[in-house]
Formats: C-alpha cells, structure tokens, sequence
C-alpha cells in the first residue's frame, strides 16, 4: 500500500508524474467542482419552486395520497448505499487493491444506481395510477419538475459509469481515465446529497406541510 | 394535414413561409417581413458564393471551424456579434419608423411589431452583447495572464458552437414561422400554450437554453482559467483590471444562467407537457417566473458590463500612460457590483404586488450599487489627470462613456425609487434609460475594444479618421434616439406600443428616427472603418506588437500573436508587467531556453454539436419528435466517441519556437521605436519608445 504524497491529488493515486500533468488534473477537478455548484443553483431553483407550490394542489391529490414512504426509504437505502460503493472503488483504485476491486464496486454502483430508478420510476406510476400526474396541478408540476431531474441525473451517471468501465478496458486506465474516475465519483456524491433535500424538503416537507 | 404528414413534419407546412403571407394578404407589413426574410437569405447566398469562389472553403475549416485556439474563438464570437448587431440595429431602426409614423397605426401590423421588439431585445442581450463580451474575454483574458490558452479549449468551442446555433434560430424565425411576440423577458401566462400556441415562445425558449448553456460553459472556463492558470508571479492583486471583472463576470455567469436556464426550461414545460408552473388554472404562478427570470437577468446585466469597465480601465491607463488610479478600490468597486446585483432583481418588477417594505429594501440595495459605480467613474478620471492623454479612437469612446453613462446611471437611480418606478414603469422612460447604459456602458466599450485590440489580432491598426468619424456617428446618434425618449416617457408614452394617438408625443417620435438614422451611418461607419483598414493595411503594420505602449503582457509579444501566445511563460514581477518590464528593460530579451509546447489538437465537435443543436431545436419547435430523438442521441454519440479520443494534443518542437521567436526579436531590434506623437503614423511599427515618466 502506498500513501499519497504532496505530488498527487488527494484522492487520487496517479503515481510519479510531472507537475505540469498534476497540474492538468487539478485543473479539470477544479472545474468539475465549478460546474457542479453551477449544477447546484438549477437544483436550489427547483427546491425554490417546489416549497412555493407545496399548497398550489388545485383539488387534486397531494403528499398524503401520493407520498410511499417505504418507498422512500428502499431508495434512500439504495442510494446512499451506492455512494459508498463508489467510495470503496476510489479506494481501492488509490491503494492499488487490483482492478478487480475496482471493477466490483463500479459495477455494485451501477446496479444499485439501476436499482433506484426502478423503485423511483414504479414509484411515479403508483403515483400516476392515483391521479398524481404532472397536469393535475401546480403542486405536482413542482414534483415532477424537481424528483425526475434528480432521476435524469442519476441515469445520466449510470450511462456515464458504463462508459468509463469500457474505456478502462479500452483506454486502459490511465491517468485520464483515473481523473475521470475521479470526477463520477464527485458527481455520484453530489446526487446523494441532492437526494437527501429531496426526502427531506420534498417528501418530509411535503407531507409536514402539504 | 394527413396524419403521415404530421408523423413526418410535426407542425411543419408551407404557410410557415412569410411569402404565403404575402401572396394571400399583400401590404407594406408583410412586404417588411418579406424583404427581412430575403436579407438574410441573399446574406446568407452571398457569403456561400465568396467562400466557393475563393476556394475559402478549406481554409474555414481547417483555420478557423475546427481551431480550438482562444484567440480565433474570440474572434469569431464578436464576428458572429458583429452580424447579429447589424440585424439588432436594422430591427431599431424599422421600429422608430413605426413609431415616428405618426398618431395612428403606421405601417406594421401589432404583431409583426411585437415580434420586432422581441426580437431586438433577444438578438441584443443574447447574442450581440454577450457574445462581444465572451469573444473579448476569450481572446484578451488568456494574453493578459500569460496563459497558452484556457483551461478547457475544446469545451470553449462547444460554447462558441451553442451560441451561435441559438443565434441561427432567431435567423431561422424570420423565414420559418414567427418570432416570439412576448418581449425579450417573455412572461407567461402570454407566452403559455393557452394564449400563444404558435411557435413563437417556443423558438424564444430553446435559443435561450441551448446558448445560455454555451454561456455557462465559458463562465466555467473562464474562471478555472484565472483561477489555475495565471504566468508565475501572477498573484491576484497583479491581475491586469480587465482579468479581475472577467472573474467577477465568470462567477455572475457560474450563479445567473441556471435561474435562466430553469425559468425558460419550466415555460417549455407548461407548454410542451401540459404543466402548470406558470398557467393561470390549477396552481400555476407567474410570479416564480418573474422571480426566476430577473434572478439571472440583473445580473446578466453587470455580467456584460463588467468587462466593459474592464477595458475602459485598459483603455484609460493606456491612452494616458499612467498607471491605473486606485487599482485596489477598482478590484474592490468590481466585487462590489458582483455581489449587490444579485440583491436587486425585484426592482424589475416593483409593481407587481409585493409589499411596499419589500420594494423599498429592493429600491434601497438598487441605489447602493451607484456607489461602487461612482467610484470607479472617479478612478477612471483620476487615472486621466495629468496624464499623457491621447484622443485616439478608444479613448474617445471612453470620454464618451462617462459623460454620457452617468447620466444613464442617474437616470437608474431615480427608476430605483419605487414611488417614481409606479409613475413611469412600462414607458419609454425605462427604455431610455437601459439604452443609456447599454449603448456608453456595453456597446461603446466593446467599439473601443476593437479598436483598441484590432492591431494585437490582426496585426495592423484600424483606419482612425474612420474611427473618429464612427465615434461621432454613435454618439450623436445615441443622443437623438434616446434623449427624447426619456421626455415622452414622462409624458407617458407606454413603451412597446405599435400605435400611439396623442400628438405632443409626433415632435420626439420623428427626433429619434432621425437618431436611429443615424445610428444606421454608425454601424456602416464600422463596416467602412474595417473595409479601409484592410485596404490600407500595408500603411499600418505593427508586427512588433505593441502600437500603443501598452502596459499589460498581451502587448509583449508579436502581432498578431503565434499560436502558443508565449515562447516562454513570463515571470511576472509586478502590477502592468509589460509597462515594468519596458521600465526595467527587461523587455524583448532572448531567454535562455526554449521547451515544447502542447497545444490542443484542432477538433469538429464544437461545429458538428452547432449544426445538431440546430437541427434538434428547430425539430423541437415544430413538434418533429423523430428528428428531436434522433438528434438527442446523435449528439450523445458524438460526445461519447469523442471521450475515446486520448490524443488531444499536438506538439510544437522547442526547435521551431526558437527560430520563430528569435526571428520576432531580430525585426524588434531592426525596427525604430516611436514616440506617442506618431502612434497613429505609419512610422508606428507597433514598438513604444517608453515615454512614461513616473508611469509604473
């Protein structure tokens, strides 16, 4: 097992490179970071508009008829569950545990992450099936404007991850690929934390104050 | 239309065309649209027959198209602004005609007015301003921190790439269908389904999205470049001005496109999806609309005119040999403004039902922001005070700018009192008012840009009596559009308004059309100025590279610079770089050795995305499902193929550096330096004799 030295990104093991390299990596990491705060303003928007909305239901279903929480609680368990596989994949990858590892808890990611949207899309047509659809109301508009965009989010990570495993078979993994590595699991993080408003302003508040 | 019709071309059919308007119903409206439509088209045919009949076809691609080069980036982004200007400017005019017309209905009918004003609002904020502002940043902001080029190349093609793809639907509009008549802010519930079913809002939405991610992606970029790529030696407090409102613009970009983004998507919503953000029935609330919208779009307003101040700070400290006055209360006024402006944005909307507590919090943070204003017009002043003062060209734009300016801002701090706003919203008053700060604030800064960085860009300096004339042109004309609008304002002429009937306003009406004429000269002016700079070229070389005894680093190397911007990254010592190295003569020294540079590769995506965004908006707007799909998944193809592609990167041998560069320092030592006397003579071969005394 090797620690990182002051050469490396934190979190990341690229071995003996130039600083000008180290220097790239930092850049792009930086500028995922950037874009992900800019990703976080769309997402407080969205927040924004749902609390406005929560008692614009016009007659229709609200957060009590529609709301599952057992539901919620398998997708939460899902989720966050999945960030820490992505987290053990990152370590694995930084202490050279063997692609193997590696390759394990990706795919663990991915299935968990196949897993939630199942749940959450069964969950919207259960909703759907009581009248819970987007044309009903401001309320549900403001739902389905917010908890599928977090959906969108995640799916657009699953078909990244899949992506990145081929190109660690393609590319091999190199110290790009580690970057990118890198920057999924940024964003998987990002999505949990995003998820954790959404069980707590959407679903909690919702059905607190809805 | 049969349903296989419908299947193939969503809600696409020939009466889209404005000629079958013109046919079924002939009259001067639909002869203005028709000659709209047949400008751009015969522009359009025209720029297709020079590129085959100059063979100009390979070289487009091969220089420009595909070229991830910041400073080629730039440049097509302001030529792109250019074009969008000329439209924006002739949409002014036809509108002043209406309105100077006479009591009555003039010649336009309301909606073909309405589409106007839609669009020159739209085409102005969107894709002439921000697109001038983003093509300066790219190709000055890299030079001014002795960078090779930004932190993300291949992503600032795409942004150039969805930007102008946005821009082309408004072209695609004046042929295909109509424009939105809703206004540039576009507010629902008129803009919804229910009371505009028609394509208008829907080509207003998607050029919205598709660029304001462009513009987000060049904040991203622009940021992380200041942030981690500056030369050594570069702390913070060394930034060239400009730089420091760029990263105050990159942050206001990073925070105030999403609101944008959001609102536009959300009316996509209500429209496309039958959801109701922003309908009348079942919840929907306008009011997050107005929220969201002005939420980005104060601003979006300081995000334009922050880089403005940016280069008249360059402009003033250049054109007056001084050192900048009160640098650090400059840096300090810049993040000031940054801030305060995302605590004003309600005072868009004072009359619309918020609490009389609420607007005077509003009205009160919106008068705040004239304090770091005032600062800087003081600095900028100070900055002229006894200094070596030339009346060039930027310089006047500058002087210009802060007479009239002022008054602009004034006039902003007496809407920003609510009482007042109740009596004069929604007149021309406002609209004179945000055309006085756009016109001195934006527009004339990025004029004077051009004519202050044309010689870095091209290598020879732009004809000045033409520039003198130009700047007389835009001001005078500025005055006569704009000055009787604030008088019929308070009288009470409601902006927007197609026909008018009371008489005392005709007097005012007919001034500014004289304006706008005007105006018209003043965009030929620019046209002519480049025309004769071009011609006369050989007369204005200036391959040394620094015309005007600049003071920042981008005038420390050759015009028009190589493509590596910098043989050898600078070490910068201090404040204006270049002015200390000039000072200390440490300028144009050989180094002592040369490395290779990795420059990034060129690459089709940037234009390959700009066609499909293109083509998935247009199928979009027209209900063509299939196409919109097939696209989707077309550009999400592209994007993964070219994730595959590890290689992006060619290398320039220090070999071939050497020879370039000390090639470049053998014609700065052949070449005579001039005095400031001679900066507009051709014995101007762009290297400064430093006549700066007590300058650094």
């Amino acid at each position: 097992m090797r620690h990182s030295d002051h050469q490396t990104y934190p979190g990341i093991n690229l071995g003996d490179i130039d600083p000008r390299h180290q220097q790239r990596v930092e850049t792009a990491q930086f500028g995922f970071w950037v874009f992900i705060m800019s990703d976080l303003v769309y997402f407080g928007l969205m927040f924004a508009i749902y609390i406005t909305m929560i008692d614009a239901q016009a007659g229709g279903p609200g957060p009590h008829e529609l709301f599952d929480l057992r539901s919620l609680f398998a997708q939460t368990v899902l989720l966050l569950t999945s960030s820490m596989t992505v987290g053990l994949a990152s370590l694995a990858l930084k202490y050279h545990l063997g692609l193997g590892r590696v390759y394990l808890w990706l795919v663990a990611t991915l299935l968990l992450g196949f897993g939630f949207l199942t749940l959450e899309i069964m969950d919207f047509m259960n909703m759907a099936a009581k009248g819970g659809v987007p044309q009903r109301s401001g309320f549900l508009s403001a739902f389905y404007g917010l908890v599928p965009l977090h959906g969108l989010h995640v799916a657009t990570g699953c078909l990244w991850l899949v992506i990145l495993m081929i190109q660690m078979q393609v590319v091999g993994v190199t110290d790009q690929i580690k970057s990118r590595l890198m920057r999924f699991g940024l964003f998987w993080h990002f999505l949990d934390l995003i998820w954790i408003g959404i069980f707590t302003i959407v679903y909690f508040g919702g059905l607190a104050y809805g | 239309m049969s349903s296989v019709e419908s299947t193939v071309f969503g809600r696409l059919t020939w009466d889209a065309l404005p000629i079958a308007a013109l046919i079924k119903n002939p009259g001067t409206n639909e002869i203005v649209a028709n000659a709209a439509g047949a400008i751009l088209v015969l522009g359009a045919a025209v720029v297709l027959f020079i590129l085959s009949y100059f063979k100009l076809w390979g070289p487009l691609w091969r220089d420009w198209l595909t070229s991830t080069d910041h400073k080629k980036l730039g440049i097509m982004y302001i030529v792109f602004a250019l074009v969008m200007l000329a439209r924006g400017v002739l949409e002014g005019v036809v509108m002043r005609a209406q309105q100077a017309a006479g009591p009555g209905d003039g010649f336009l009918e309301a909606g073909h007015f309405a589409q106007l004003f839609s669009t020159h609002g739209t085409i102005m904020i969107f894709f002439v301003a921000v697109p001038f502002v983003v093509g300066f940043i790219n190709f000055i902001m890299p030079l001014q921190i002795g960078a090779r080029d930004v932190a993300f190349p291949v992503m600032n093609q795409i942004s150039l790439g969805l930007t102008v793809s946005g821009g082309m639907m408004l072209m695609v509009s004046l042929v295909v269908g109509e424009f939105s008549t809703g206004g540039w802010t576009a507010y629902p519930p008129y803009t919804g389904a229910a009371f505009n079913p028609g394509v208008g809002p829907d080509y207003w939405i998607w050029a919205i999205v598709v660029s304001g991610v462009g513009t987000t992606l060049s904040g991203i970029n622009f940021a992380v470049t200041i942030y981690k790529m500056r030369a050594p030696g570069m702390g913070f407090m060394r930034l060239p001005m400009f730089c420091w409102t760029v990263i105050c613009s990159s942050i206001l970009i990073i925070f105030a496109m999403p609101p944008l983004g959001v609102a536009a998507l959300l009316l996509a919503a209500d429209r496309y999806l039958d959801f109701h953000f922003f309908t009348n029935d079942l919840g929907g609330n306008m009011m997050n609309y107005a929220n969201l919208f002005w939420l980005f779009g104060h601003p979006e307003v300081y995000l334009l005119v922050l880089p403005a101040y940016g280069i008249y700070s360059e402009v003033f400290a250049t054109f007056s040999a001084k050192k900048l006055y009160g640098y650090v209360s400059l840096v300090i006024a810049t993040m000031s403004i940054a801030v305060l402006s995302f605590t004003v944005w309600l005072h868009h909307f004072f009359t619309m039902g918020q609490s009389a507590l609420i607007n005077a919090v509003f009205g009160v943070a919106t008068m705040l922001i004239a304090i770091p204003t005032g600062v800087k017009v003081y600095d900028w002043m100070a900055t002229m005070y006894r200094g070596r003062i030339r009346l060039s060209v930027p310089m006047l734009y500058g002087i210009g700018f802060l007479i009239l300016f002022v008054i602009g801002g004034l006039s902003g701090v007496i809407l920003a009192n609510p009482t007042i706003d109740f009596q004069v919203h929604n007149t021309l008053f406002l609209v004179a008012h945000f055309h006085n700060v756009l016109l001195p604030g934006v527009l004339f800064a990025m004029l004077a840009g051009v004519n202050y960085w044309f010689p870095k860009a091209f290598g020879f300096r732009l004809d000045e009596r033409w520039g003198r004339i130009s700047v007389a042109l835009w001001v005078v004309g500025f005055l006569f559009t704009f000055m009787p609008l604030y008088f019929v304002g308070l009288m009470g002429m409601p902006r927007r308004s197609f026909s008018w009937e009371d008489p005392s306003f005709h007097p005012y009406m007919i001034v500014a059309v004289i304006g706008a004429l005007i105006i018209l000269l003043a965009l030929l002016s620019v046209l002519v100025q480049l025309y004769v700079s071009i011609r006369d070229r050989a007369r204005n070389l200036v391959p040394v590279g620094d015309p005007w005894d600049g003071r920042t680093l981008e005038w420390s190397i050759s015009a028009p610079p190589p493509a590596y911007n910098y043989a050898v990254l600078p070490q910068v010592r201090d404040r204006d770089a270049f002015a200390e190295a000039k000072e200390s003569g440490s300028a144009y020294l050989k180094p002592t050795g040369y490395d290779d540079i990795e420059l990034p590769k060129n690459t089709s995506i940037g234009f390959l995305l700009c066609v499909l965004s293109g083509v998935w908006m247009f199928a979009l707007v027209w209900w063509i499902w299939w196409l919109a799909l097939g696209v989707t998944v077309l550009m999400l193809l592209i994007v993964i193929v070219w994730s595959f592609d590890t290689e992006t990167e060619i290398v320039i041998p220090a070999a071939q550096i050497k020879q370039e560069h000390e090639a470049w320092l053998d014609l700065v030592a052949r070449t005579p330096a001039v005095d400031r006397d001679d900066e507009a003579a051709p014995a101007n071969l762009g290297y400064a004799r430093p006549d700066m005394e007590g300058a650094t």
